[in-house]
C-alpha cells in the first residue's frame, strides 16, 4: 500500500514530531508513505491575504507535481495545508480559466485528479480498519477532540464531517479506547496566522478554547493540525497569562494518541518535543 | 418597460466583489449571524455584518472606509461566518478579495503593519527558498517590525527541541517558485 | 354545403394596431363556403354579439370564426351568443389574432397574412365541426375532509350545517390537530383548548360528520362530483363500538414511558393510549410498534383489565371505499425537527427546546401544568431566551421562506413567561417583526412595552451549555453589530414551519399540484386560493402555507363555500371535448380492431369493453368504448390508437389534418 505525502514546511521544523508520527504510524500498519519530490510551500494563511492567483498557483504546483510522480492519493497531514490544496483543486475543478491562468504561472500539466485525505480520513481508510487487534494499552483518558476550523470548513469544499459539533476525531479516539468530552470549542479558531503578528489575540483565542477543555476535565487536547498545535502547546505561558491560571494539560496530535495506544516508543512519536509535557 | 432594468449590474465595491469573487453582497439581510460567532469580531473596527452593510450602500465613501479597515486584515479567514450564514454569503472569499485591493491600492490600515509584515515575510521567505524558512521569517518579520524582543523566549527552547532549523530547506524548483510569483502577485510591480 | 361567417374583431386598438382587419375578413370572404366576412371594433361586446346573431339568422350561417383573442376568456361568450343565434354552440370557434398575431408581431404586411393564415384554418376547420351537445354528470353531494385539525373542522362543521354530508378522515388518534396542543392563542390569549375542544365535540356529534380517526386516504379515482375515495382505517386493536372511553386499559398498561407526541416528548404516555384527555373520540389506540404484546408476544394486561372486552389484538387495518363528490385538503404543517440546528445545539442540550414544546410546558394540560419549568431538573428558568427565524429565512438550511407566525407566537411566548415567571428575564432575538395582523402589532408592543420582554435584532450564531448554563451569542445589529453573550437557562427555538410530511405522496394520490416546498399548490394564487388544479379538490389551512388560527378558520369556511356551491348543483356540465371510438354499420361495426392497447394508455380508467354480439347473443367482437363520464379528453388513447378508430370530438383527425393542410396553403 503506497500513499503519496505532503508534509509541508510546519512539519519540516517547529512540529516536527507530528511528520515522526504520522510515519512512525504508517510503518505499523505496512502504509509506505512516499512524499512528493521537491514540493514547495503551499502559501498557507499569508498568500490568500495578498494574492488569489498566487494562493492558487502554489498548491497547484504541488498537486501537478503529485500528478507527475504518478501518486493517486496524498495525505495532507497539516489542516491548513489540507484546506488549501482542496480549496484550489475545488477552485481550479469549476473556474476553467483560473485553471489556464493557473497553469501557465506554474509551467507544468496539471489535471487536478489527485485524491487529497486530510489525516482523519487517511487513519480511517487505512489504519482503523485494522487498529483493534493492534491496541496493547488502550488510551483510556478524557480527550478534547480539537478540529480548529480547516479541517471541516467550508464543507462545500471539504465534504468531510459536519462543520458543527463534527464527530469524526472523537469516534476515532473511542476507538483507541478514550473518552472524549462534550465540549464548547471544538471549531473555534485559534488565531491560526496570527501567532506572531498578534500574539495577544491568539492568547485570548487559543486560550479560551484550553480553558474550557480544563474546565470540562479534558487530560489532553488532541488535534490534527501544526498550527493549532503550536498555539495551544508553544503559546501555553501566553494563554495562562491570559486565563491567569496555570493549566498543564498537554496537546496530542491525533497520530501520537494512535502510537500511545498500539505502544509505539514515545521517542519516535516525538513527545519529547512538546513544550507542555505529556505525561498521559 | 426597458431593457436595462432586468439586467442590472451592481456598480461600485460591491460590483468589483461580484465580479471577481461571485459573492453577493446584496444577499446579506443584516441578521449579524457573522458579526455574532466571529471569534475577531471584539478586535475589528468594522463587524463583519457592518461591513456588509456599507458595501450595500454603494457609497464611494463608505467603501474606502472598508478598503481602509483593519477588519480585513485582521479576519482569520477561520470561515465560522461563512458556514453558518444564512444566506450562504462567502464572506471569507470576499475578505480576501477586498485586502488584495486594499493592498494595491496601498489603503491598507495602519493598524495591520505587524499582521502585513508578518504576511510578507512568510511569502518573501517562500520565494526566495520554495518552502518556510521558520528562522528566516521571524527574523525578516523582526526586522519589518523593528519588534526584536519578541518572542526571544521560545527560539532557544524550539531550538532545544529540534523545531528550528538553523539553514533554510533549498528545494531544486526555486526558479520555478519564484516565477510563480513573477507571474502572480509580482506581476504588477515589474 | 357550409355558410361559415368570419367575425374579425379589433379588439379596440389590441389587434388593429399591428393587423389590417379590414384585409383579413375581406381575404377571408373569397374562401369557399364563406358567406359573410366582416370585422368590428369589439366583437365581444354587446352590439359585436349581435352581429353575429343576426348574421347567423340572416344569412343561415352553419358555422362561425370569430377571429379575435386567446379562446380562454371569450370562447363562452361567443358560443353563448352562437346559441342564441340559433347555432349549436359548438360550431363556433376562435382565431386567435391578439395573442398570436398582434401582442407578438410589428405592425406590417407579414402580420396581416400571418392573421389571414390563422383565419383560414379556423374556417377549415368549423367547416368539419359537428353539433355536440355538454355531458351532464351527476354530483354526490357528500364531501370528503381529509385533517382533523383546525381547518378541517371548520370546514367539515360549515359543510356539515349547509345540509351535506362529510367524511372527516384524521391521521392520528384524535382530531384537533396543532391547535390542541397550543396554550393560549395570540393576540387575545385566550386558552386554545377552551375554544377549540367544543368544535370537536361538535363534529363528533354533528348527524351530518362521520369521522374516521387514525385514518388515511389510501387513493382515489374519479373527478369533480364523483370522486370514489378509498380510506384506511388503521388498525386500533380496540373494538370501538364496545369501547366505553374508561381509560382503564391506559392507566394499567404497564408500558409507560413512551415519549408524548402530544406533548412533544415532554412528557410520557402508554403503549394503549388517548393522545390527551380532552380527546374526540375518547377512544384509545394501542401503539404496535411499543406495544409489550406485539414486540414480544406475551402481557395482555389491557385485555384483562378492560371491563367490555374491547381490546382486539388481531384487528386489521380496514379499507373503505367512499363516494364523495368534492374534497377539501386539510392536513395542516409539519415543525422542523433536531440535528437542523446544530449550532443551537437542539437535540442535544435539553433545555433548548421548540416553540411548541414551550407551549405544551405553558398549557395548563401539559407536563408541567402550565408551570414553566425546564425540562433538564425542573428548575424554573430566570432567564430566557428565544430565538426567531430558527430555520426560516435560512436559505442555508434550505428554508427561504418566513414562516409567518413566529413573530407572532414568539411574543406571546415571552409574554407568558414574564406572566409565570415574576422577575424573570426574556430576550428574544429576532431579525424583524412581521405582525401584520389585526391587533398583532400591537400585541407585540405590549410584550415589549408593558411586559419588559427585551428585544434584540440579531440572529443568534451559537448557543453552548457550559456550568449548566446556555451560553447564547448573538448581537444586537442596532448597535453597529455589538457582541450580546447571554446566559441563560433555557432556549426556545422559534422552529421553521414546513410542509408535513407525506404531503407530497398525498398530492400525488389527490392529483393536486405542489411548490417546491411541497406545500400544496392554489389554482390562482390571488383569484383561486382555495381551489387547486384539479375540479372538486380544496385546500384549507396551513398544508397549502404555513398560516395562523384565523386564517386557517377563514380558508376552511372559504372552502366548505366552494363545496356548497358545488353541491348546490343536481348536475354537472361538461364540455363533450372527449375521446369517441367510431362505429358503422354491419359486419364491420367499428375501424377497432380490439388490440386494448387504449386501455392500458389511459390515465383515467375510462376505456371500457365492449362486446357485440348477434341476436343469438354470440359473440362477433370485442371493441373499444370510452366512458364519457370518466374520459378527460386528454387525447393519449387516440395517439395510441393503430387503426385510428379513436377521435376526440372537437378536435377530430379529419379537422386538425384539415387546419394543418390550410396553413400549408393547400386549399
Amino acid at each position: 500500500m503506497v500513499l503519496g505525502i505532503y508534509p509541508g514546511c510546519s512539519l519540516k521544523g517547529s512540529s516536527r514530531e507530528y511528520t515522526e508520527s504520522v510515519l512512525a504510524v504508517a510503518k505499523a500498519f505496512d502504509i509506505e508513505i512516499k512524499e512528493i519530490l521537491d514540493w514547495n510551500c503551499c502559501g498557507a494563511t499569508a498568500a490568500h491575504n495578498l494574492s488569489k492567483e498566487l494562493a492558487l498557483a502554489l498548491p497547484a504546483r504541488i498537486l501537478a507535481l503529485a500528478e507527475n510522480q504518478g501518486l493517486d492519493e496524498i495525505v495532507v497531514p497539516c489542516a491548513a495545508c489540507y484546506s488549501r490544496l482542496s480549496g484550489t483543486q475545488h477552485e481550479l475543478n469549476q473556474h476553467p480559466e483560473l485553471k489556464s491562468k493557473v497553469v501557465e504561472a506554474i509551467g507544468m500539466e496539471y489535471k487536478g485528479t489527485v485524491g487529497i485525505l486530510n489525516i482523519v480520513q487517511m487513519i480511517d481508510k487505512y489504519i482503523t480498519p485494522n487498529i483493534e487487534s493492534k491496541i496493547v494499552k488502550p488510551f483510556d483518558h478524557k480527550l478534547a477532540c480539537y478540529y480548529g476550523c480547516l479541517l471541516v470548513r467550508p464543507k462545500e469544499v471539504l465534504k468531510f464531517d459536519r462543520e458543527e459539533d463534527p464527530q469524526s476525531m472523537d469516534t476515532l479516539m473511542s476507538k483507541l479506547g478514550a473518552k472524549p468530552i462534550d465540549w464548547a470549542f471544538k471549531t473555534e479558531c485559534c488565531g491560526a496566522g496570527l501567532t506572531m503578528s498578534r500574539t495577544k489575540t491568539v492568547a485570548r483565542l487559543s486560550g479560551e478554547i484550553v480553558k474550557d477543555a480544563a474546565d470540562r476535565g479534558a487530560e489532553a487536547i488532541i488535534v490534527a493540525c501544526p498550527m493549532c498545535h503550536s498555539n495551544l502547546d508553544m503559546r501555553r505561558k501566553e494563554i495562562n497569562e491570559y486565563n491567569d491560571q496555570k493549566i498543564n494539560i498537554p496537546v496530542l496530535y491525533t497520530t501520537q494518541a494512535i502510537g500511545l495506544a498500539i505502544g509505539l516508543d514515545r521517542e519516535s512519536l516525538g513527545l519529547q518535543r512538546h513544550f507542555v509535557k505529556v505525561e498521559i | 418597460m426597458s431593457a436595462d432594468t432586468h439586467h442590472k449590474t451592481t456598480k461600485g465595491l460591491s460590483g468589483e466583489v461580484l465580479e471577481h469573487t461571485g459573492v453577493k453582497v446584496d444577499k446579506c439581510y443584516q441578521c449579524g449571524k457573522c458579526t455574532a460567532g466571529c471569534p475577531m469580531a471584539s478586535e475589528m473596527d468594522l463587524a463583519p455584518s457592518y461591513l456588509l452593510r456599507m458595501l450595500q450602500t454603494g457609497d464611494a465613501k463608505l467603501e474606502e472606509q472598508v478598503l481602509r479597515s483593519f477588519t480585513i486584515w485582521v479576519c482569520l479567514t477561520c470561515e465560522m461566518c461563512y458556514s453558518r450564514c444564512p444566506m450562504s454569503i462567502d464572506i471569507p472569499k470576499m475578505m480576501d478579495f477586498l485586502r488584495e485591493k486594499s493592498m494595491k491600492e496601498k489603503k491598507a490600515s495602519k493598524k495591520a503593519k505587524e499582521i502585513i509584515a508578518f504576511h510578507k515575510s512568510f511569502l518573501s521567505s517562500i520565494e526566495k527558498t520554495g518552502r518556510l524558512y521558520e528562522l528566516g521569517l521571524t527574523l525578516e518579520y523582526k526586522a519589518r517590525t523593528m519588534s526584536i524582543m519578541q518572542d526571544v523566549g521560545v527560539a532557544p527552547a524550539m531550538l532545544s527541541r529540534g523545531k528550528l532549523h538553523i539553514l533554510p530547506e533549498l528545494i531544486k524548483g526555486r526558479s520555478a517558485v519564484s516565477s510563480i510569483f513573477d507571474k502572480t502577485i509580482n506581476k504588477n510591480k515589474k | 354545403m357550409s355558410r361559415i361567417g368570419v367575425f374579425v374583431c379589433h379588439c379596440g386598438e389590441n389587434i388593429s394596431a399591428t393587423v389590417n382587419c379590414q384585409k383579413v375578413a375581406e381575404t377571408a370572404s373569397g374562401y369557399e363556403g364563406v358567406v359573410h366576412s366582416v370585422d368590428y371594433k369589439y366583437m365581444c361586446s354587446d352590439p359585436g354579439q349581435t352581429l353575429i346573431k343576426q348574421a347567423i339568422k340572416d344569412k343561415n350561417l352553419t358555422g362561425v370564426v370569430v377571429a379575435a383573442c386567446s379562446p380562454r376568456m371569450h370562447e363562452p361568450t361567443f358560443r353563448k351568443a352562437c346559441n342564441e343565434g340559433g347555432l349549436n354552440p359548438f360550431m363556433c370557434e376562435m382565431a386567435n389574432l391578439r395573442e398570436h398575431c398582434s401582442w407578438v408581431h410589428d405592425k406590417g404586411d407579414l402580420t396581416t397574412e400571418k392573421a389571414i393564415d390563422v383565419v383560414r384554418t379556423q374556417v377549415e376547420k368549423v367547416k368539419r365541426n359537428q353539433p355536440l351537445t355538454d355531458i351532464k354528470v351527476p354530483v354526490t353531494k357528500t364531501a370528503l375532509v381529509i385533517g382533523g385539525g383546525i381547518a378541517g373542522i371548520q370546514t367539515s362543521l360549515d359543510i356539515a350545517n349547509c345540509g351535506h354530508k362529510v367524511i372527516l378522515i384524521e391521521k392520528d388518534p384524535s382530531i384537533g390537530g396543532h391547535m390542541s396542543q397550543l396554550s393560549e392563542t395570540f393576540p387575545t390569549l385566550d386558552c386554545s383548548q377552551c375554544i377549540l375542544t367544543p368544535r370537536m365535540v361538535e363534529v363528533a356529534q354533528h348527524p351530518n360528520i362521520t369521522l374516521y380517526t387514525y385514518a388515511e386516504l389510501e387513493s382515489l379515482d374519479g373527478f369533480i362530483g364523483n370522486f370514489t375515495a378509498k380510506i384506511r382505517k388503521k388498525a386500533k386493536s380496540i373494538d370501538e363500538k364496545l369501547c366505553t372511553g374508561c381509560g382503564l386499559c391506559t392507566t394499567k398498561c404497564p408500558t409507560k414511558k413512551i415519549p408524548s407526541e402530544f406533548n412533544e416528548g415532554l412528557g410520557f404516555r402508554p403503549a394503549v393510549y388517548v393522545p390527551f384527555p380532552q380527546a374526540v373520540p375518547n377512544i384509545p389506540v394501542i401503539d404496535r410498534i411499543n406495544c409489550t404484546y406485539y414486540i414480544k408476544g406475551k402481557c395482555k394486561v389491557c385485555e384483562k383489565v378492560c371491563p367490555t372486552k374491547a381490546i382486539v389484538f388481531d384487528q386489521e387495518d380496514e379499507i373503505i371505499e367512499v363516494a364523495v363528490g368534492a374534497i377539501v385538503v386539510a392536513t395542516g404543517f409539519g415543525i422542523k425537527q433536531p440535528d437542523f440546528f446544530p449550532e443551537y445545539g437542539y437535540g442535544k442540550y435539553p433545555d433548548v427546546i421548540t416553540g411548541m414544546q414551550f407551549e405544551r410546558l405553558a398549557s395548563a394540560s401539559g407536563p408541567t401544568f402550565g408551570e414553566i419549568k425546564r425540562p433538564s431538573d425542573g428548575q424554573v428558568p430566570k432567564k430566557i431566551v428565544f430565538i426567531a427565524c430558527a430555520g426560516s429565512r435560512d436559505e442555508a438550511k434550505g428554508i427561504p421562506y418566513c414562516s409567518k407566525i413566529c413573530c407572532m407566537y414568539t411574543a406571546k411566548h415571552a409574554m407568558l413567561y414574564q406572566h409565570k415567571v415574576h422577575g424573570g428575564e426574556s430576550t428574544v432575538f429576532y431579525m424583524d417583526i412581521r405582525a401584520a395582523g389585526k391587533n398583532y402589532e400591537e400585541f407585540v408592543r405590549r410584550a415589549i412595552e408593558e411586559d419588559t420582554v427585551k428585544y434584540v435584532r440579531g440572529r443568534v450564531s451559537r448557543v453552548y451549555e457550559k456550568n449548566g448554563k446556555l451560553i447564547v451569542k448573538g448581537v444586537d445589529t442596532l448597535l453597529g453589530a455589538m457582541p450580546v453573550e447571554i446566559e441563560a437557562d433555557m432556549v426556545v427555538l422559534a422552529t421553521a414551519g414546513v410542509a408535513n410530511p407525506g404531503a407530497e405522496e398525498l398530492a400525488q394520490k389527490l392529483h393536486i399540484s405542489y411548490d417546491g416546498y411541497k406545500f400544496f399548490a392554489e389554482s390562482h394564487p390571488k383569484l383561486k386560493p382555495i381551489e387547486t388544479n384539479t375540479g372538486g379538490i380544496m385546500v384549507a389551512g396551513a398544508c397549502q402555507s404555513i398560516r395562523d388560527i384565523p386564517e386557517s378558520v377563514s380558508m376552511a369556511s372559504g372552502a366548505a363555500v366552494k363545496v356548497a356551491c358545488l353541491f348546490s348543483q343536481n348536475e354537472l356540465t361538461r364540455e363533450p371535448l372527449i375521446a369517441v371510438v367510431n362505429r358503422c354499420a354491419a359486419p364491420l361495426y367499428s375501424t377497432c380492431v380490439g388490440c386494448f392497447l387504449c386501455q392500458s394508455a389511459c390515465p383515467y380508467q375510462a376505456i371500457e369493453r365492449e362486446e357485440i354480439k348477434d341476436r343469438s347473443g354470440k359473440l362477433i367482437k370485442s371493441i373499444a368504448k370510452v366512458n364519457p363520464g370518466l374520459c378527460q379528453g386528454c387525447g393519449t388513447c387516440v395517439a395510441f390508437c393503430r387503426s385510428r378508430s379513436i377521435d376526440i370530438q372537437g378536435y377530430t383527425h379529419d379537422q386538425v389534418y384539415n387546419e394543418v393542410m390550410a396553413l400549408l396553403n393547400e386549399y
